[in-house]
C-alpha cells in the first residue's frame, strides 16, 4: 500500500518544513518514502509543490502519478487548484483558507473558495488564526500538518517526534509552539465531523 | 546497514565520502548545489578531512579536482549542466591527460528549466571527451555511483561523469548507507608526461584514449547501473535511462513484461542494445532531456525496422522532463479518471523577497535610465534576474554567466548609449572580471552596476568569492579609482543613487557602481532564531 500526497505553498510558507517532517515521521516508522521537492529560483515567492510517497512496498516514481493523490494538503488556497489533476476520485483536500496575495492578478478569494467547497472531500482551515492561538503566526504550517495528519495514516507519535526532531536545536518553546500548532490543526479537523 | 533519508543530491555526497573522497570543489548551481552543502556540513567528510570548498567558477573547481587527481588523491566537481559549459575546456583536455585518483564530475542536469535557462543534455559531451558516464535512476544508486565511478577511474584513467536530473537531485528517499573505505595516499602519476598536453604527446594521449574505449564499452556492459530485463512479449522492446527507468516501473508495477534495457551507464551498452534491436518490432526510448540515446538509434535517415520511438518520432514530448503519466500515456497501459485542471489558478512567478536590496537597486537603476530611450540593462545570472518582472522591469537581457558586461561593452561600440551591466558580486567574480579587464583596455563606454549581497543568494546563500575585494578587483584591473562609486542600496538612499548613476552613464569611459546591501534572507538567518517553520 503507498500513499501519494501532494504538499502545495508559496515558497517562504514554510512547505520544506512539513515534508522534512513527515519525512522524518515515516523514517521513523520503518516505510519506504520517496519525497520531490523544489529547490532553487521557484522558492522566492513563487508557487512550490512537493510530492510525497511512502509506503510498506519499494516505490519507483519521484513523482505522483496524475488521478492517485490522496491527500493535497496546501499552505495557500489558490495553490490548491493548481493540482486537482493529481487528486484521486476519492482524494481529500485539506487547505488553508488565508490567501498569499503576492501577484496583483490574485482571483477573487470567493470563486476560489467556492471551488474548494465542490471537491466531494475537503477542510478549509483558518491556519493564521491557530497559529496565533499557538503561539507564532510563523507556525501555521504545523497547523496546517496537523489538519492534514488524519489522512496520512501515520502515528500521532511519530509525525510529533518528526517535529521535535526538526526543530531540534531551536529553543525549547519553538519546539512546544510548534507541537501545539500542530495539535490545534489536528483538533480543527477531527472535531468537525469525526476523524475522517 | 543503516538507513538514511537523503535527497539525491546528498547520496552521491555521502557515496562520494563513503568511497574515500579527498577533495570537492564546486560553484553553487540548482539542481546540483546539494551535493557540496552537504560535503560542508558533513561530519564524516570533516572527520576524514576532506578538502571542501566553492570556488570561483565552474572551470575553477574542475581544475582543481584534476589537481588533486594527479596528486593521487579522490576528487570531485560538482556543477549544474550549464556550468559544464564553462567547464567544457579542462573537461574535454581532461579526458585525454586522464586520471590518477580517481576524478568525478557530478552534473545535474534541469530538464524543464524549473531554474535554469536551458534544458541541454549533459550527456552530449560525452561524445566531445569520449568519457564514460554514470546516470544513476534512484537515490540508492545514486549513492553507489560514486564508489563505481571512482574504481573505474582509476583502474582505466579516465575521469567519470555522474549524471543526474532535477528529480533525482532534490527527490529524499530512505537508503542503506555502507561502510566507508580508505582514502588514497598522495603520490604523483608514475607515468606524468601525459599531463602535457603538448601537441606530440597529446597525439599520443588521444591514441590511448581512444584505445580504451573499447575497455568503456565493456564496463558499460558489465556494470550494476546497466540491466537487461527479459521478457515474452517482443512486439515492444523498451530503453530507460536513468530516471525514467522508476516511471516505466510505476507504470507497471515493477519490472516490464517486455524486453527492457535499463541504461545507467555510457558509453551505451551496444551488446544489450543489439538484443532488443534483434528481437523487438518497435523500441520506446524513455530518457530525461534530449533523444540522445533514440537520435543514435534511428540512424540517418531514419531505420525501418524495427521501428524507434521516443521524442522525436511524437510519442514522447519533445521537451521537457518525464512523469509517470507522461510514461504510462506512452506505453499505452491503464488510463486512470484525471480531474480536469482549474482554470482559476493564475500564475505564481518566483519574485524578489520583500525588503531584497536588489528591489532598491532596480529602482535606482529605473531612475537613472530614466529618459535614455535607447539606453539598456544588460543583465545577469541571479536574484536580480528577477528585475525583468513587473513593478520593476529593469532588465533587457539574460543570456549566461557573466554575459552583462561582455554583451553591453559590444553594445556600446556599436553605439548604444548608455550601456549598464547588471550583474551580482558572485556572479562577477564568476565571469565578469576577465569582460571588465576587455573594456579596460580600450575604455568601453559603460557603466558595469555590480550588486553586492554578499552572498550567492539565489542558491541559497553560499559563500561568495567575491566577499569585500569587489573594489580592490576593480581597482587591480585598471579601472579609474575616480569611476568606482560604492553606494548603499537603501530606498532612503535612492535620490543620491540616481545621481551616481547618472553621473556615470554620463562618463565616456568605464565606469563600476557597487551597490551594497547584504542579502535580506543571510541577514534575517544571522540575526534572529528562527521562530517557526518557514525553509
Amino acid at each position: 500500500m503507498i500513499r501519494n500526497s501532494i504538499l502545495a505553498g508559496v515558497g517562504g510558507q514554510g512547505l520544506l518544513s512539513i515534508a522534512a517532517v513527515l519525512g522524518e515521521a515515516v523514517r521513523r516508522q520503518g516505510l519506504h518514502l520517496k519525497q520531490a521537492e523544489v529547490h532553487g529560483m521557484a522558492q522566492r515567492g513563487g508557487g512550490v509543490q512537493s510530492h510525497i510517497r511512502y509506503g510498506d512496498e519499494p516505490i519507483h516514481s519521484d513523482l505522483v502519478r496524475e488521478g492517485t493523490a490522496d491527500l493535497i494538503l496546501s499552505l495557500e488556497p489558490m495553490e490548491t487548484l493548481r493540482y486537482l489533476p493529481f487528486l484521486s476520485p476519492d482524494g481529500a483536500v485539506v487547505t488553508n483558507s488565508e490567501p498569499f496575495q503576492n501577484i496583483p492578478n490574485y482571483p477573487e478569494l470567493a470563486t476560489i473558495l467556492e471551488e474548494v467547497r465542490g471537491l466531494p472531500n475537503h477542510r478549509l482551515i483558518d491556519a493564521a488564526a491557530l497559529a496565533k492561538r499557538a503561539g507564532s503566526p510563523r507556525a501555521a504550517n504545523m497547523v496546517m500538518l496537523g489538519a492534514g495528519s488524519p489522512y496520512l495514516d501515520l502515528p500521532e507519535e511519530a509525525l510529533i517526534s518528526g517535529i521535535e526532531t526538526v526543530f531540534a536545536g531551536k529553543a525549547p518553546e519553538i519546539i512546544e509552539t510548534n507541537v501545539t500548532a500542530y495539535r490545534l490543526g489536528r483538533d480543527a479537523v477531527t472535531s468537525s465531523g469525526g476523524t475522517p | 546497514m543503516p538507513i538514511r533519508l537523503l535527497l539525491g543530491d546528498e547520496a552521491l555526497a555521502q557515496g562520494a565520502i563513503d568511497a574515500g573522497l579527498s577533495a570537492a570543489y564546486a560553484y553553487p548551481g540548482t539542481p546540483s548545489t546539494e551535493i557540496t552543502d552537504y560535503v560542508l556540513r558533513s561530519e564524516a567528510a570533516r572527520g576524514a578531512e576532506v578538502h571542501c570548498r566553492w570556488t570561483a567558477n565552474e572551470k575553477t573547481a574542475l581544475e582543481a579536482a584534476i589537481g588533486a587527481s594527479y596528486a593521487g588523491v579522490r576528487a570531485m566537481a560538482s556543477m549544474k549542466h550549464v556550468g559544464l559549459n564553462v567547464a567544457a575546456d579542462p573537461f574535454v583536455n581532461a579526458a585525454i591527460a586522464g586520471a590518477h585518483g580517481g576524478l568525478i564530475v557530478n552534473v545535474a542536469d534541469d530538464p524543464s528549466m524549473h531554474s535554469s535557462q536551458n534544458e541541454q543534455d549533459s550527456r552530449v559531451y560525452l561524445d566531445l571527451a569520449l568519457m564514460p558516464c554514470i546516470e544513476p535512476a534512484d537515490q540508492q544508486e545514486a549513492y553507489a555511483a560514486p564508489a563505481h565511478a571512482f574504481d573505474l577511474s582509476e583502474r582505466l584513467r579516465i575521469p567519470v561523469m555522474i549524471r543526474i536530473t532535477t528529480r533525482l537531485a532534490h527527490s529524499r528517499a530512505t537508503i542503506e548507507v555502507g561502510a566507508s573505505r580508505a582514502r588514497n595516499p598522495v603520490g604523483p602519476p608514475p607515468d606524468p608526461q601525459r599531463y602535457i598536453l603538448l601537441p606530440a604527446i597529446a597525439r599520443g594521449s588521444y591514441q590511448d584514449l581512444l584505445s580504451r574505449q573499447p575497455n568503456l564499452l565493456a564496463a558499460s556492459e558489465e556494470s550494476p547501473f546497466t540491466r537487461f530485463i527479459e521478457g515474452e512479449d517482443e512486439t515492444l522492446g523498451i530503453i530507460a535511462c536513468g530516471i525514467a527507468f522508476n516511471y516505466v516501473r510505476e507504470a507497471f508495477g515493477g519490472d516490464p513484461p517486455v524486453p527492457t534495457l535499463k541504461i545507467g551507464q555510457y558509453p551505451i551498452p551496444e551488446r544489450h542494445l543489439g538484443k532488443l534491436l534483434d528481437r523487438c518490432d518497435r523500441i520506446l526510448v524513455f530518457e530525461e532531456g534530449y533523444p540522445y540515446v533514440e537520435a543514435k538509434l534511428r540512424g540517418l535517415p531514419a531505420r525501418e525496422r524495427p521501428t524507434i520511438l521516443g521524442r522525436l518520432s511524437g510519442d514522447l514530448p519533445r521537451t521537457g522532463e518525464l512523469t509517470p503519466h507522461i510514461a504510462a500515456e506512452a506505453l499505452g497501459l491503464d488510463r486512470l479518471p484525471v480531474r480536469e485542471s482549474s482554470s482559476t489558478p493564475e500564475p505564481r512567478p518566483p519574485a524578489l523577497c520583500p525588503g531584497c536590496p536588489h528591489a532598491d537597486s532596480c529602482k535606482a537603476i529605473n531612475g537613472a535610465m530614466d529618459g535614455h530611450t535607447l539606453g539598456r540593462v544588460f543583465s545577469d545570472i541571479g536574484c536580480y534576474t528577477l528585475g525583468a518582472l513587473p513593478p520593476y522591469n529593469t532588465i533587457d537581457t539574460c543570456l549566461e554567466m557573466g554575459a552583462s558586461i561582455t554583451m553591453a561593452r559590444g553594445a556600446a561600440h556599436a553605439g548604444l548609449r548608455p550601456a549598464l551591466a547588471l550583474i551580482g558580486d558572485s556572479t562577477f567574480t564568476h565571469s565578469g572580471m576577465t569582460g571588465l579587464l576587455d573594456c579596460v583596455n580600450d575604455e568601453t563606454p559603460i557603466t558595469v552596476v555590480i550588486v553586492d549581497n554578499g552572498t550567492v543568494a539565489m542558491t541559497g546563500g553560499q559563500a561568495s568569492a567575491a566577499e569585500n575585494r569587489l573594489e580592490a578587483i576593480c581597482t587591480g584591473l585598471g579601472v579609474n579609482p575616480d569611476h568606482i562609486r560604492i553606494l548603499d542600496a537603501l530606498v532612503s538612499k535612492h535620490d543620491e543613487n540616481v545621481a551616481v548613476l547618472r553621473e556615470e552613464l554620463a562618463f565616456e569611459g568605464t565606469s563600476v557602481v557597487i551597490l551594497v546591501r547584504e542579502c535580506i534572507q543571510t541577514a534575517r538567518r544571522k540575526s534572529r532564531p528562527s521562530a517557526g517553520g518557514a525553509s
